[in-house]
């Protein structure tokens, strides 16, 4: 399979899919003005991006204090801490806590980094019901597709569409109203709850001071997924550790309003650890997974390891001209949008996947709009570099050889412009069909005319009268 | 070595490179810590007001905006009688609660069936509840949140699975702003943190068809406070 030629192809269906465009952008525009309301509410935004950039900087460029520390306060509470280096390795601890359980069933609330290891697929082989409680996840996992944004992975979908979706998988009467969609969506899931005996969850952070899993989301499916079943397990990425629970004063609602335009999110809850003494509910047993998956090797690229500061809350996909006219889907990867650019070719290999970070007009809205400051437009640069310095393109090497070779010779690049111009001449015989040498521009592009007569030629003619 | 072992030391390798802090690429590397102290990250937030009345007004503000029921009320008759309301609207027939001052007098005075989370109970039951009658920590009137913590709401789960959360607080549990709510949590429970807490700013709700804004995606459809 070839990731960059599957972009292409995609990227060409859907850029012409009007009724997509019309609704991604009808949904980011909506997003756009709302967060821009809650940005205002903020007394300094730039001084609270600058602020979580350097708390995000000191917790991963400390990061094994910072894990040590978050790793023996849950501890001392009860919760079994795993470490995993791979996404394999993760799956097999899962799994184990599961067959240790004798469980059946899985309710799961959002966590990307469960994508990112192919959770799902990986207990559904195993012979075990695993179930999405996020609505919009919930709605994907029906249609057997991955999530269209990591924050609102139904985007991609109308009313219709869901009710259609319903009534094929769930049975339910055609309905064109989101209310009674997520009613009906409620009353599955909730019976989901009692039944399961397992819940999964992600993180957006960890806190290292007090041993606490923060987990933020507007329908209270996390909360149950971590108030109901009787064992809990939290999969996070090594790097979502922040130093000091007042930390959070600041992220969360910075979390909110680049995520989703609120000022905060619905519900944002820490864990600390299973059931305590003098509790009567909550699970009995805290399973936190720990994982690495190629995020130590981002965190040796010391020029790209901010990129680990990412909170995930997908503003860089929102505001990308890119995203916004391609789609999430069209990525291929876990994580879309100029963070995925970014990050996927860490994660799955720098020459698989370099062709994301043509994939951009540079036009950095990304890296103003980033609440953690990534510098987000300078990183695809950078892997542009990296791949060339890697595995050098000799026809690009060799074209700019010739380019040099005519424009450094004033006779050469004379002979050659009208050479052009007599070309020009006969070059609508083969315009935009596969005989043009120039078709990888001129298939979906005019190719303007050259000048009948150069600057220089104009000035000569015209100081000659 | 073990995973925690190998997992570290690739940590440790990976930082040897220093980094440059983020918004001067083209500065030197600073060794030395870049916390800054916690408190300061108050000023560039959104401004709560001064007074205590500032402070209400904000909340009111914020809870309306955020759909939830907001009731400031005098003393406990006032209290009650807005509870009745509810039970006589709603039509309930059983509440969830907890022990406490205010969630006993409220269970006292609606004179229904009540499933007490604060001991073992049947998850059946606390799901065919009406509504969840829980005390709070703290307002905060920033957000509009109300803080909860599994020690003073009953639980994990009181506070979400019935359809109606209702929240008991007395005036002085108003606080400012998210920080001063991190900082009473630290102050009250220091080395002994209850397992679960949560800010809850509003009634359930999801935007994930079109956008559009539903309230009870899976927790509470209807979130009441009342302030006394």
């Amino acid at each position: 399979m070839n990731a960059a030629a599957d972009f292409k192809t995609r990227a060409q269906t859907l850029t012409r899919d009007l009724r997509h465009r019309l609704l991604i952008q009808t949904a980011l525009r909506k997003y756009e003005v709302v967060r821009d309301r809650t940005k205002a509410q903020f007394r300094d935004w730039e001084a609270a991006r600058q602020a979580a950039a350097r708390t995000k900087w000191e917790a991963v460029n400390h990061l094994d204090k910072y894990l040590n520390e978050l790793v023996g306060k849950l501890e001392a509470r009860g919760t079994k801490v795993h470490w995993a280096s791979t996404g394999g390795q993760a799956r097999e601890i899962i799994l184990g806590i599961i067959r240790e359980k004798k469980a059946r069933s899985i309710i799961k609330s959002k966590a990307m980094t469960s994508e990112e290891i192919h959770l799902n697929e990986a207990l559904e082989e195993a012979g075990f019901e695993v179930v999405e409680s996020d609505l919009g996840e919930f709605i994907v996992q029906l249609r057997k597709e991955a999530p269209y944004h990591i924050v609102f992975p139904a985007m991609h979908l109308t009313r219709g569409d869901i009710s259609e979706l319903f009534t094929r998988e769930l049975g339910s009467a055609p309905t064109q109203n989101p209310e009674d969609l997520t009613m009906i969506a409620r009353r599955v899931l909730r019976q989901k709850y009692i039944n399961a005996d397992v819940g999964l969850t992600g993180a957006n952070f960890a806190i290292a001071e007090t041993g606490m899993i923060s987990i933020t989301e507007n329908e209270g499916n996390a909360r149950l997924t971590a108030a109901l079943p009787k064992v809990m397990i939290t999969l996070l990425g090594i790097e979502k550790v922040l130093p000091r629970l007042e930390d959070l004063a600041l992220f969360l609602p910075m979390l909110a309003t680049a995520g989703t335009g609120q000022l905060l999110t619905c519900y944002n809850s820490l864990y600390g650890g299973p059931r305590l003494t003098g509790e009567a509910d909550g699970p009995e047993k805290f399973h936190v997974i720990l994982l690495d998956n190629h995020r130590t090797e981002l965190l040796a690229d010391a020029e790209q390891r901010d990129a680990l500061h990412c909170i995930r809350c997908g503003a860089c996909l929102n505001v990308c001209p890119i995203f916004r006219n391609v789609g999430g889907h069209t990525y291929g990867t876990t994580y879309s949008g100029p963070i995925g650019s970014v990050i996927t070719p860490h994660l799955r290999g720098l020459q698989d996947w370099k062709h994301l970070s043509y994939a951009s007009s540079l036009c950095g809205a990304c890296t103003e709009t980033c609440p953690v400051k990534i510098n987000l437009h300078h990183h695809l640069l950078q892997n542009r570099r990296n791949a060339s310095k890697q595995k050098p393109a000799l026809i690009e090497k060799l074209a700019f050889k010739g380019y040099a070779a005519v424009v450094n010779r004033p006779g050469v690049y004379q002979l050659v412009k009208k050479a052009g111009r007599v070309l020009q001449k006969i070059h609508p015989l083969v315009r935009g069909t596969r005989a043009d040498p120039a078709y990888g521009w001129t298939k979906t592009r005019d190719l303007p005319p050259i000048a009948r007569q150069t600057f220089k030629e104009y000035w000569r003619g015209r100081n000659a009268k | 070595m073990s995973e925690k072992e190998q997992i570290l030391a690739r940590v440790r390798e990976a930082l040897k490179s220093p980094a440059s802090h983020p918004g001067d690429a083209h500065a030197h590397p600073q060794p030395a810590s870049a916390l800054a102290p916690s408190n300061t990250s108050r000023q560039w937030l959104p401004a709560v007001g001064e007074t205590f009345e500032d402070q209400m007004q904000l909340f009111r503000k914020n809870a309306a905006d955020l759909k939830a029921d907001f009731h400031l009320v005098e003393g406990w008759e006032q209290a009650s009688r807005v509870l009745m309301k509810l039970r006589d609207q709603e039509r309930w027939q059983r509440v969830g609660a907890h022990k406490g001052d205010l969630t006993g007098a409220a269970c006292a005075a609606l004179g229904l069936p009540v499933c007490h989370t604060d001991r073992p109970y049947d998850l059946a039951a606390l799901e065919s509840c009406d509504a969840g009658i829980t005390e709070c920590d703290a307002l905060i009137a920033q957000t509009g949140s109300v803080l909860v913590t599994s020690r003073s709401a009953g639980g994990r789960a009181l506070s979400v699975l019935p359809p109606h959360h209702v929240v008991l607080a007395r005036r002085e549990q108003l606080l400012s702003d998210l920080l001063a709510g991190f900082e009473l949590l630290k102050r009250k429970y220091s080395d002994n943190y209850p397992s679960f807490i949560s800010f809850i700013t509003g009634p359930s709700r999801t935007g994930d068809i079109e956008r559009v804004l539903v309230l009870g995606a899976h927790g509470p459809k209807k979130l009441t406070i009342v302030c006394l």
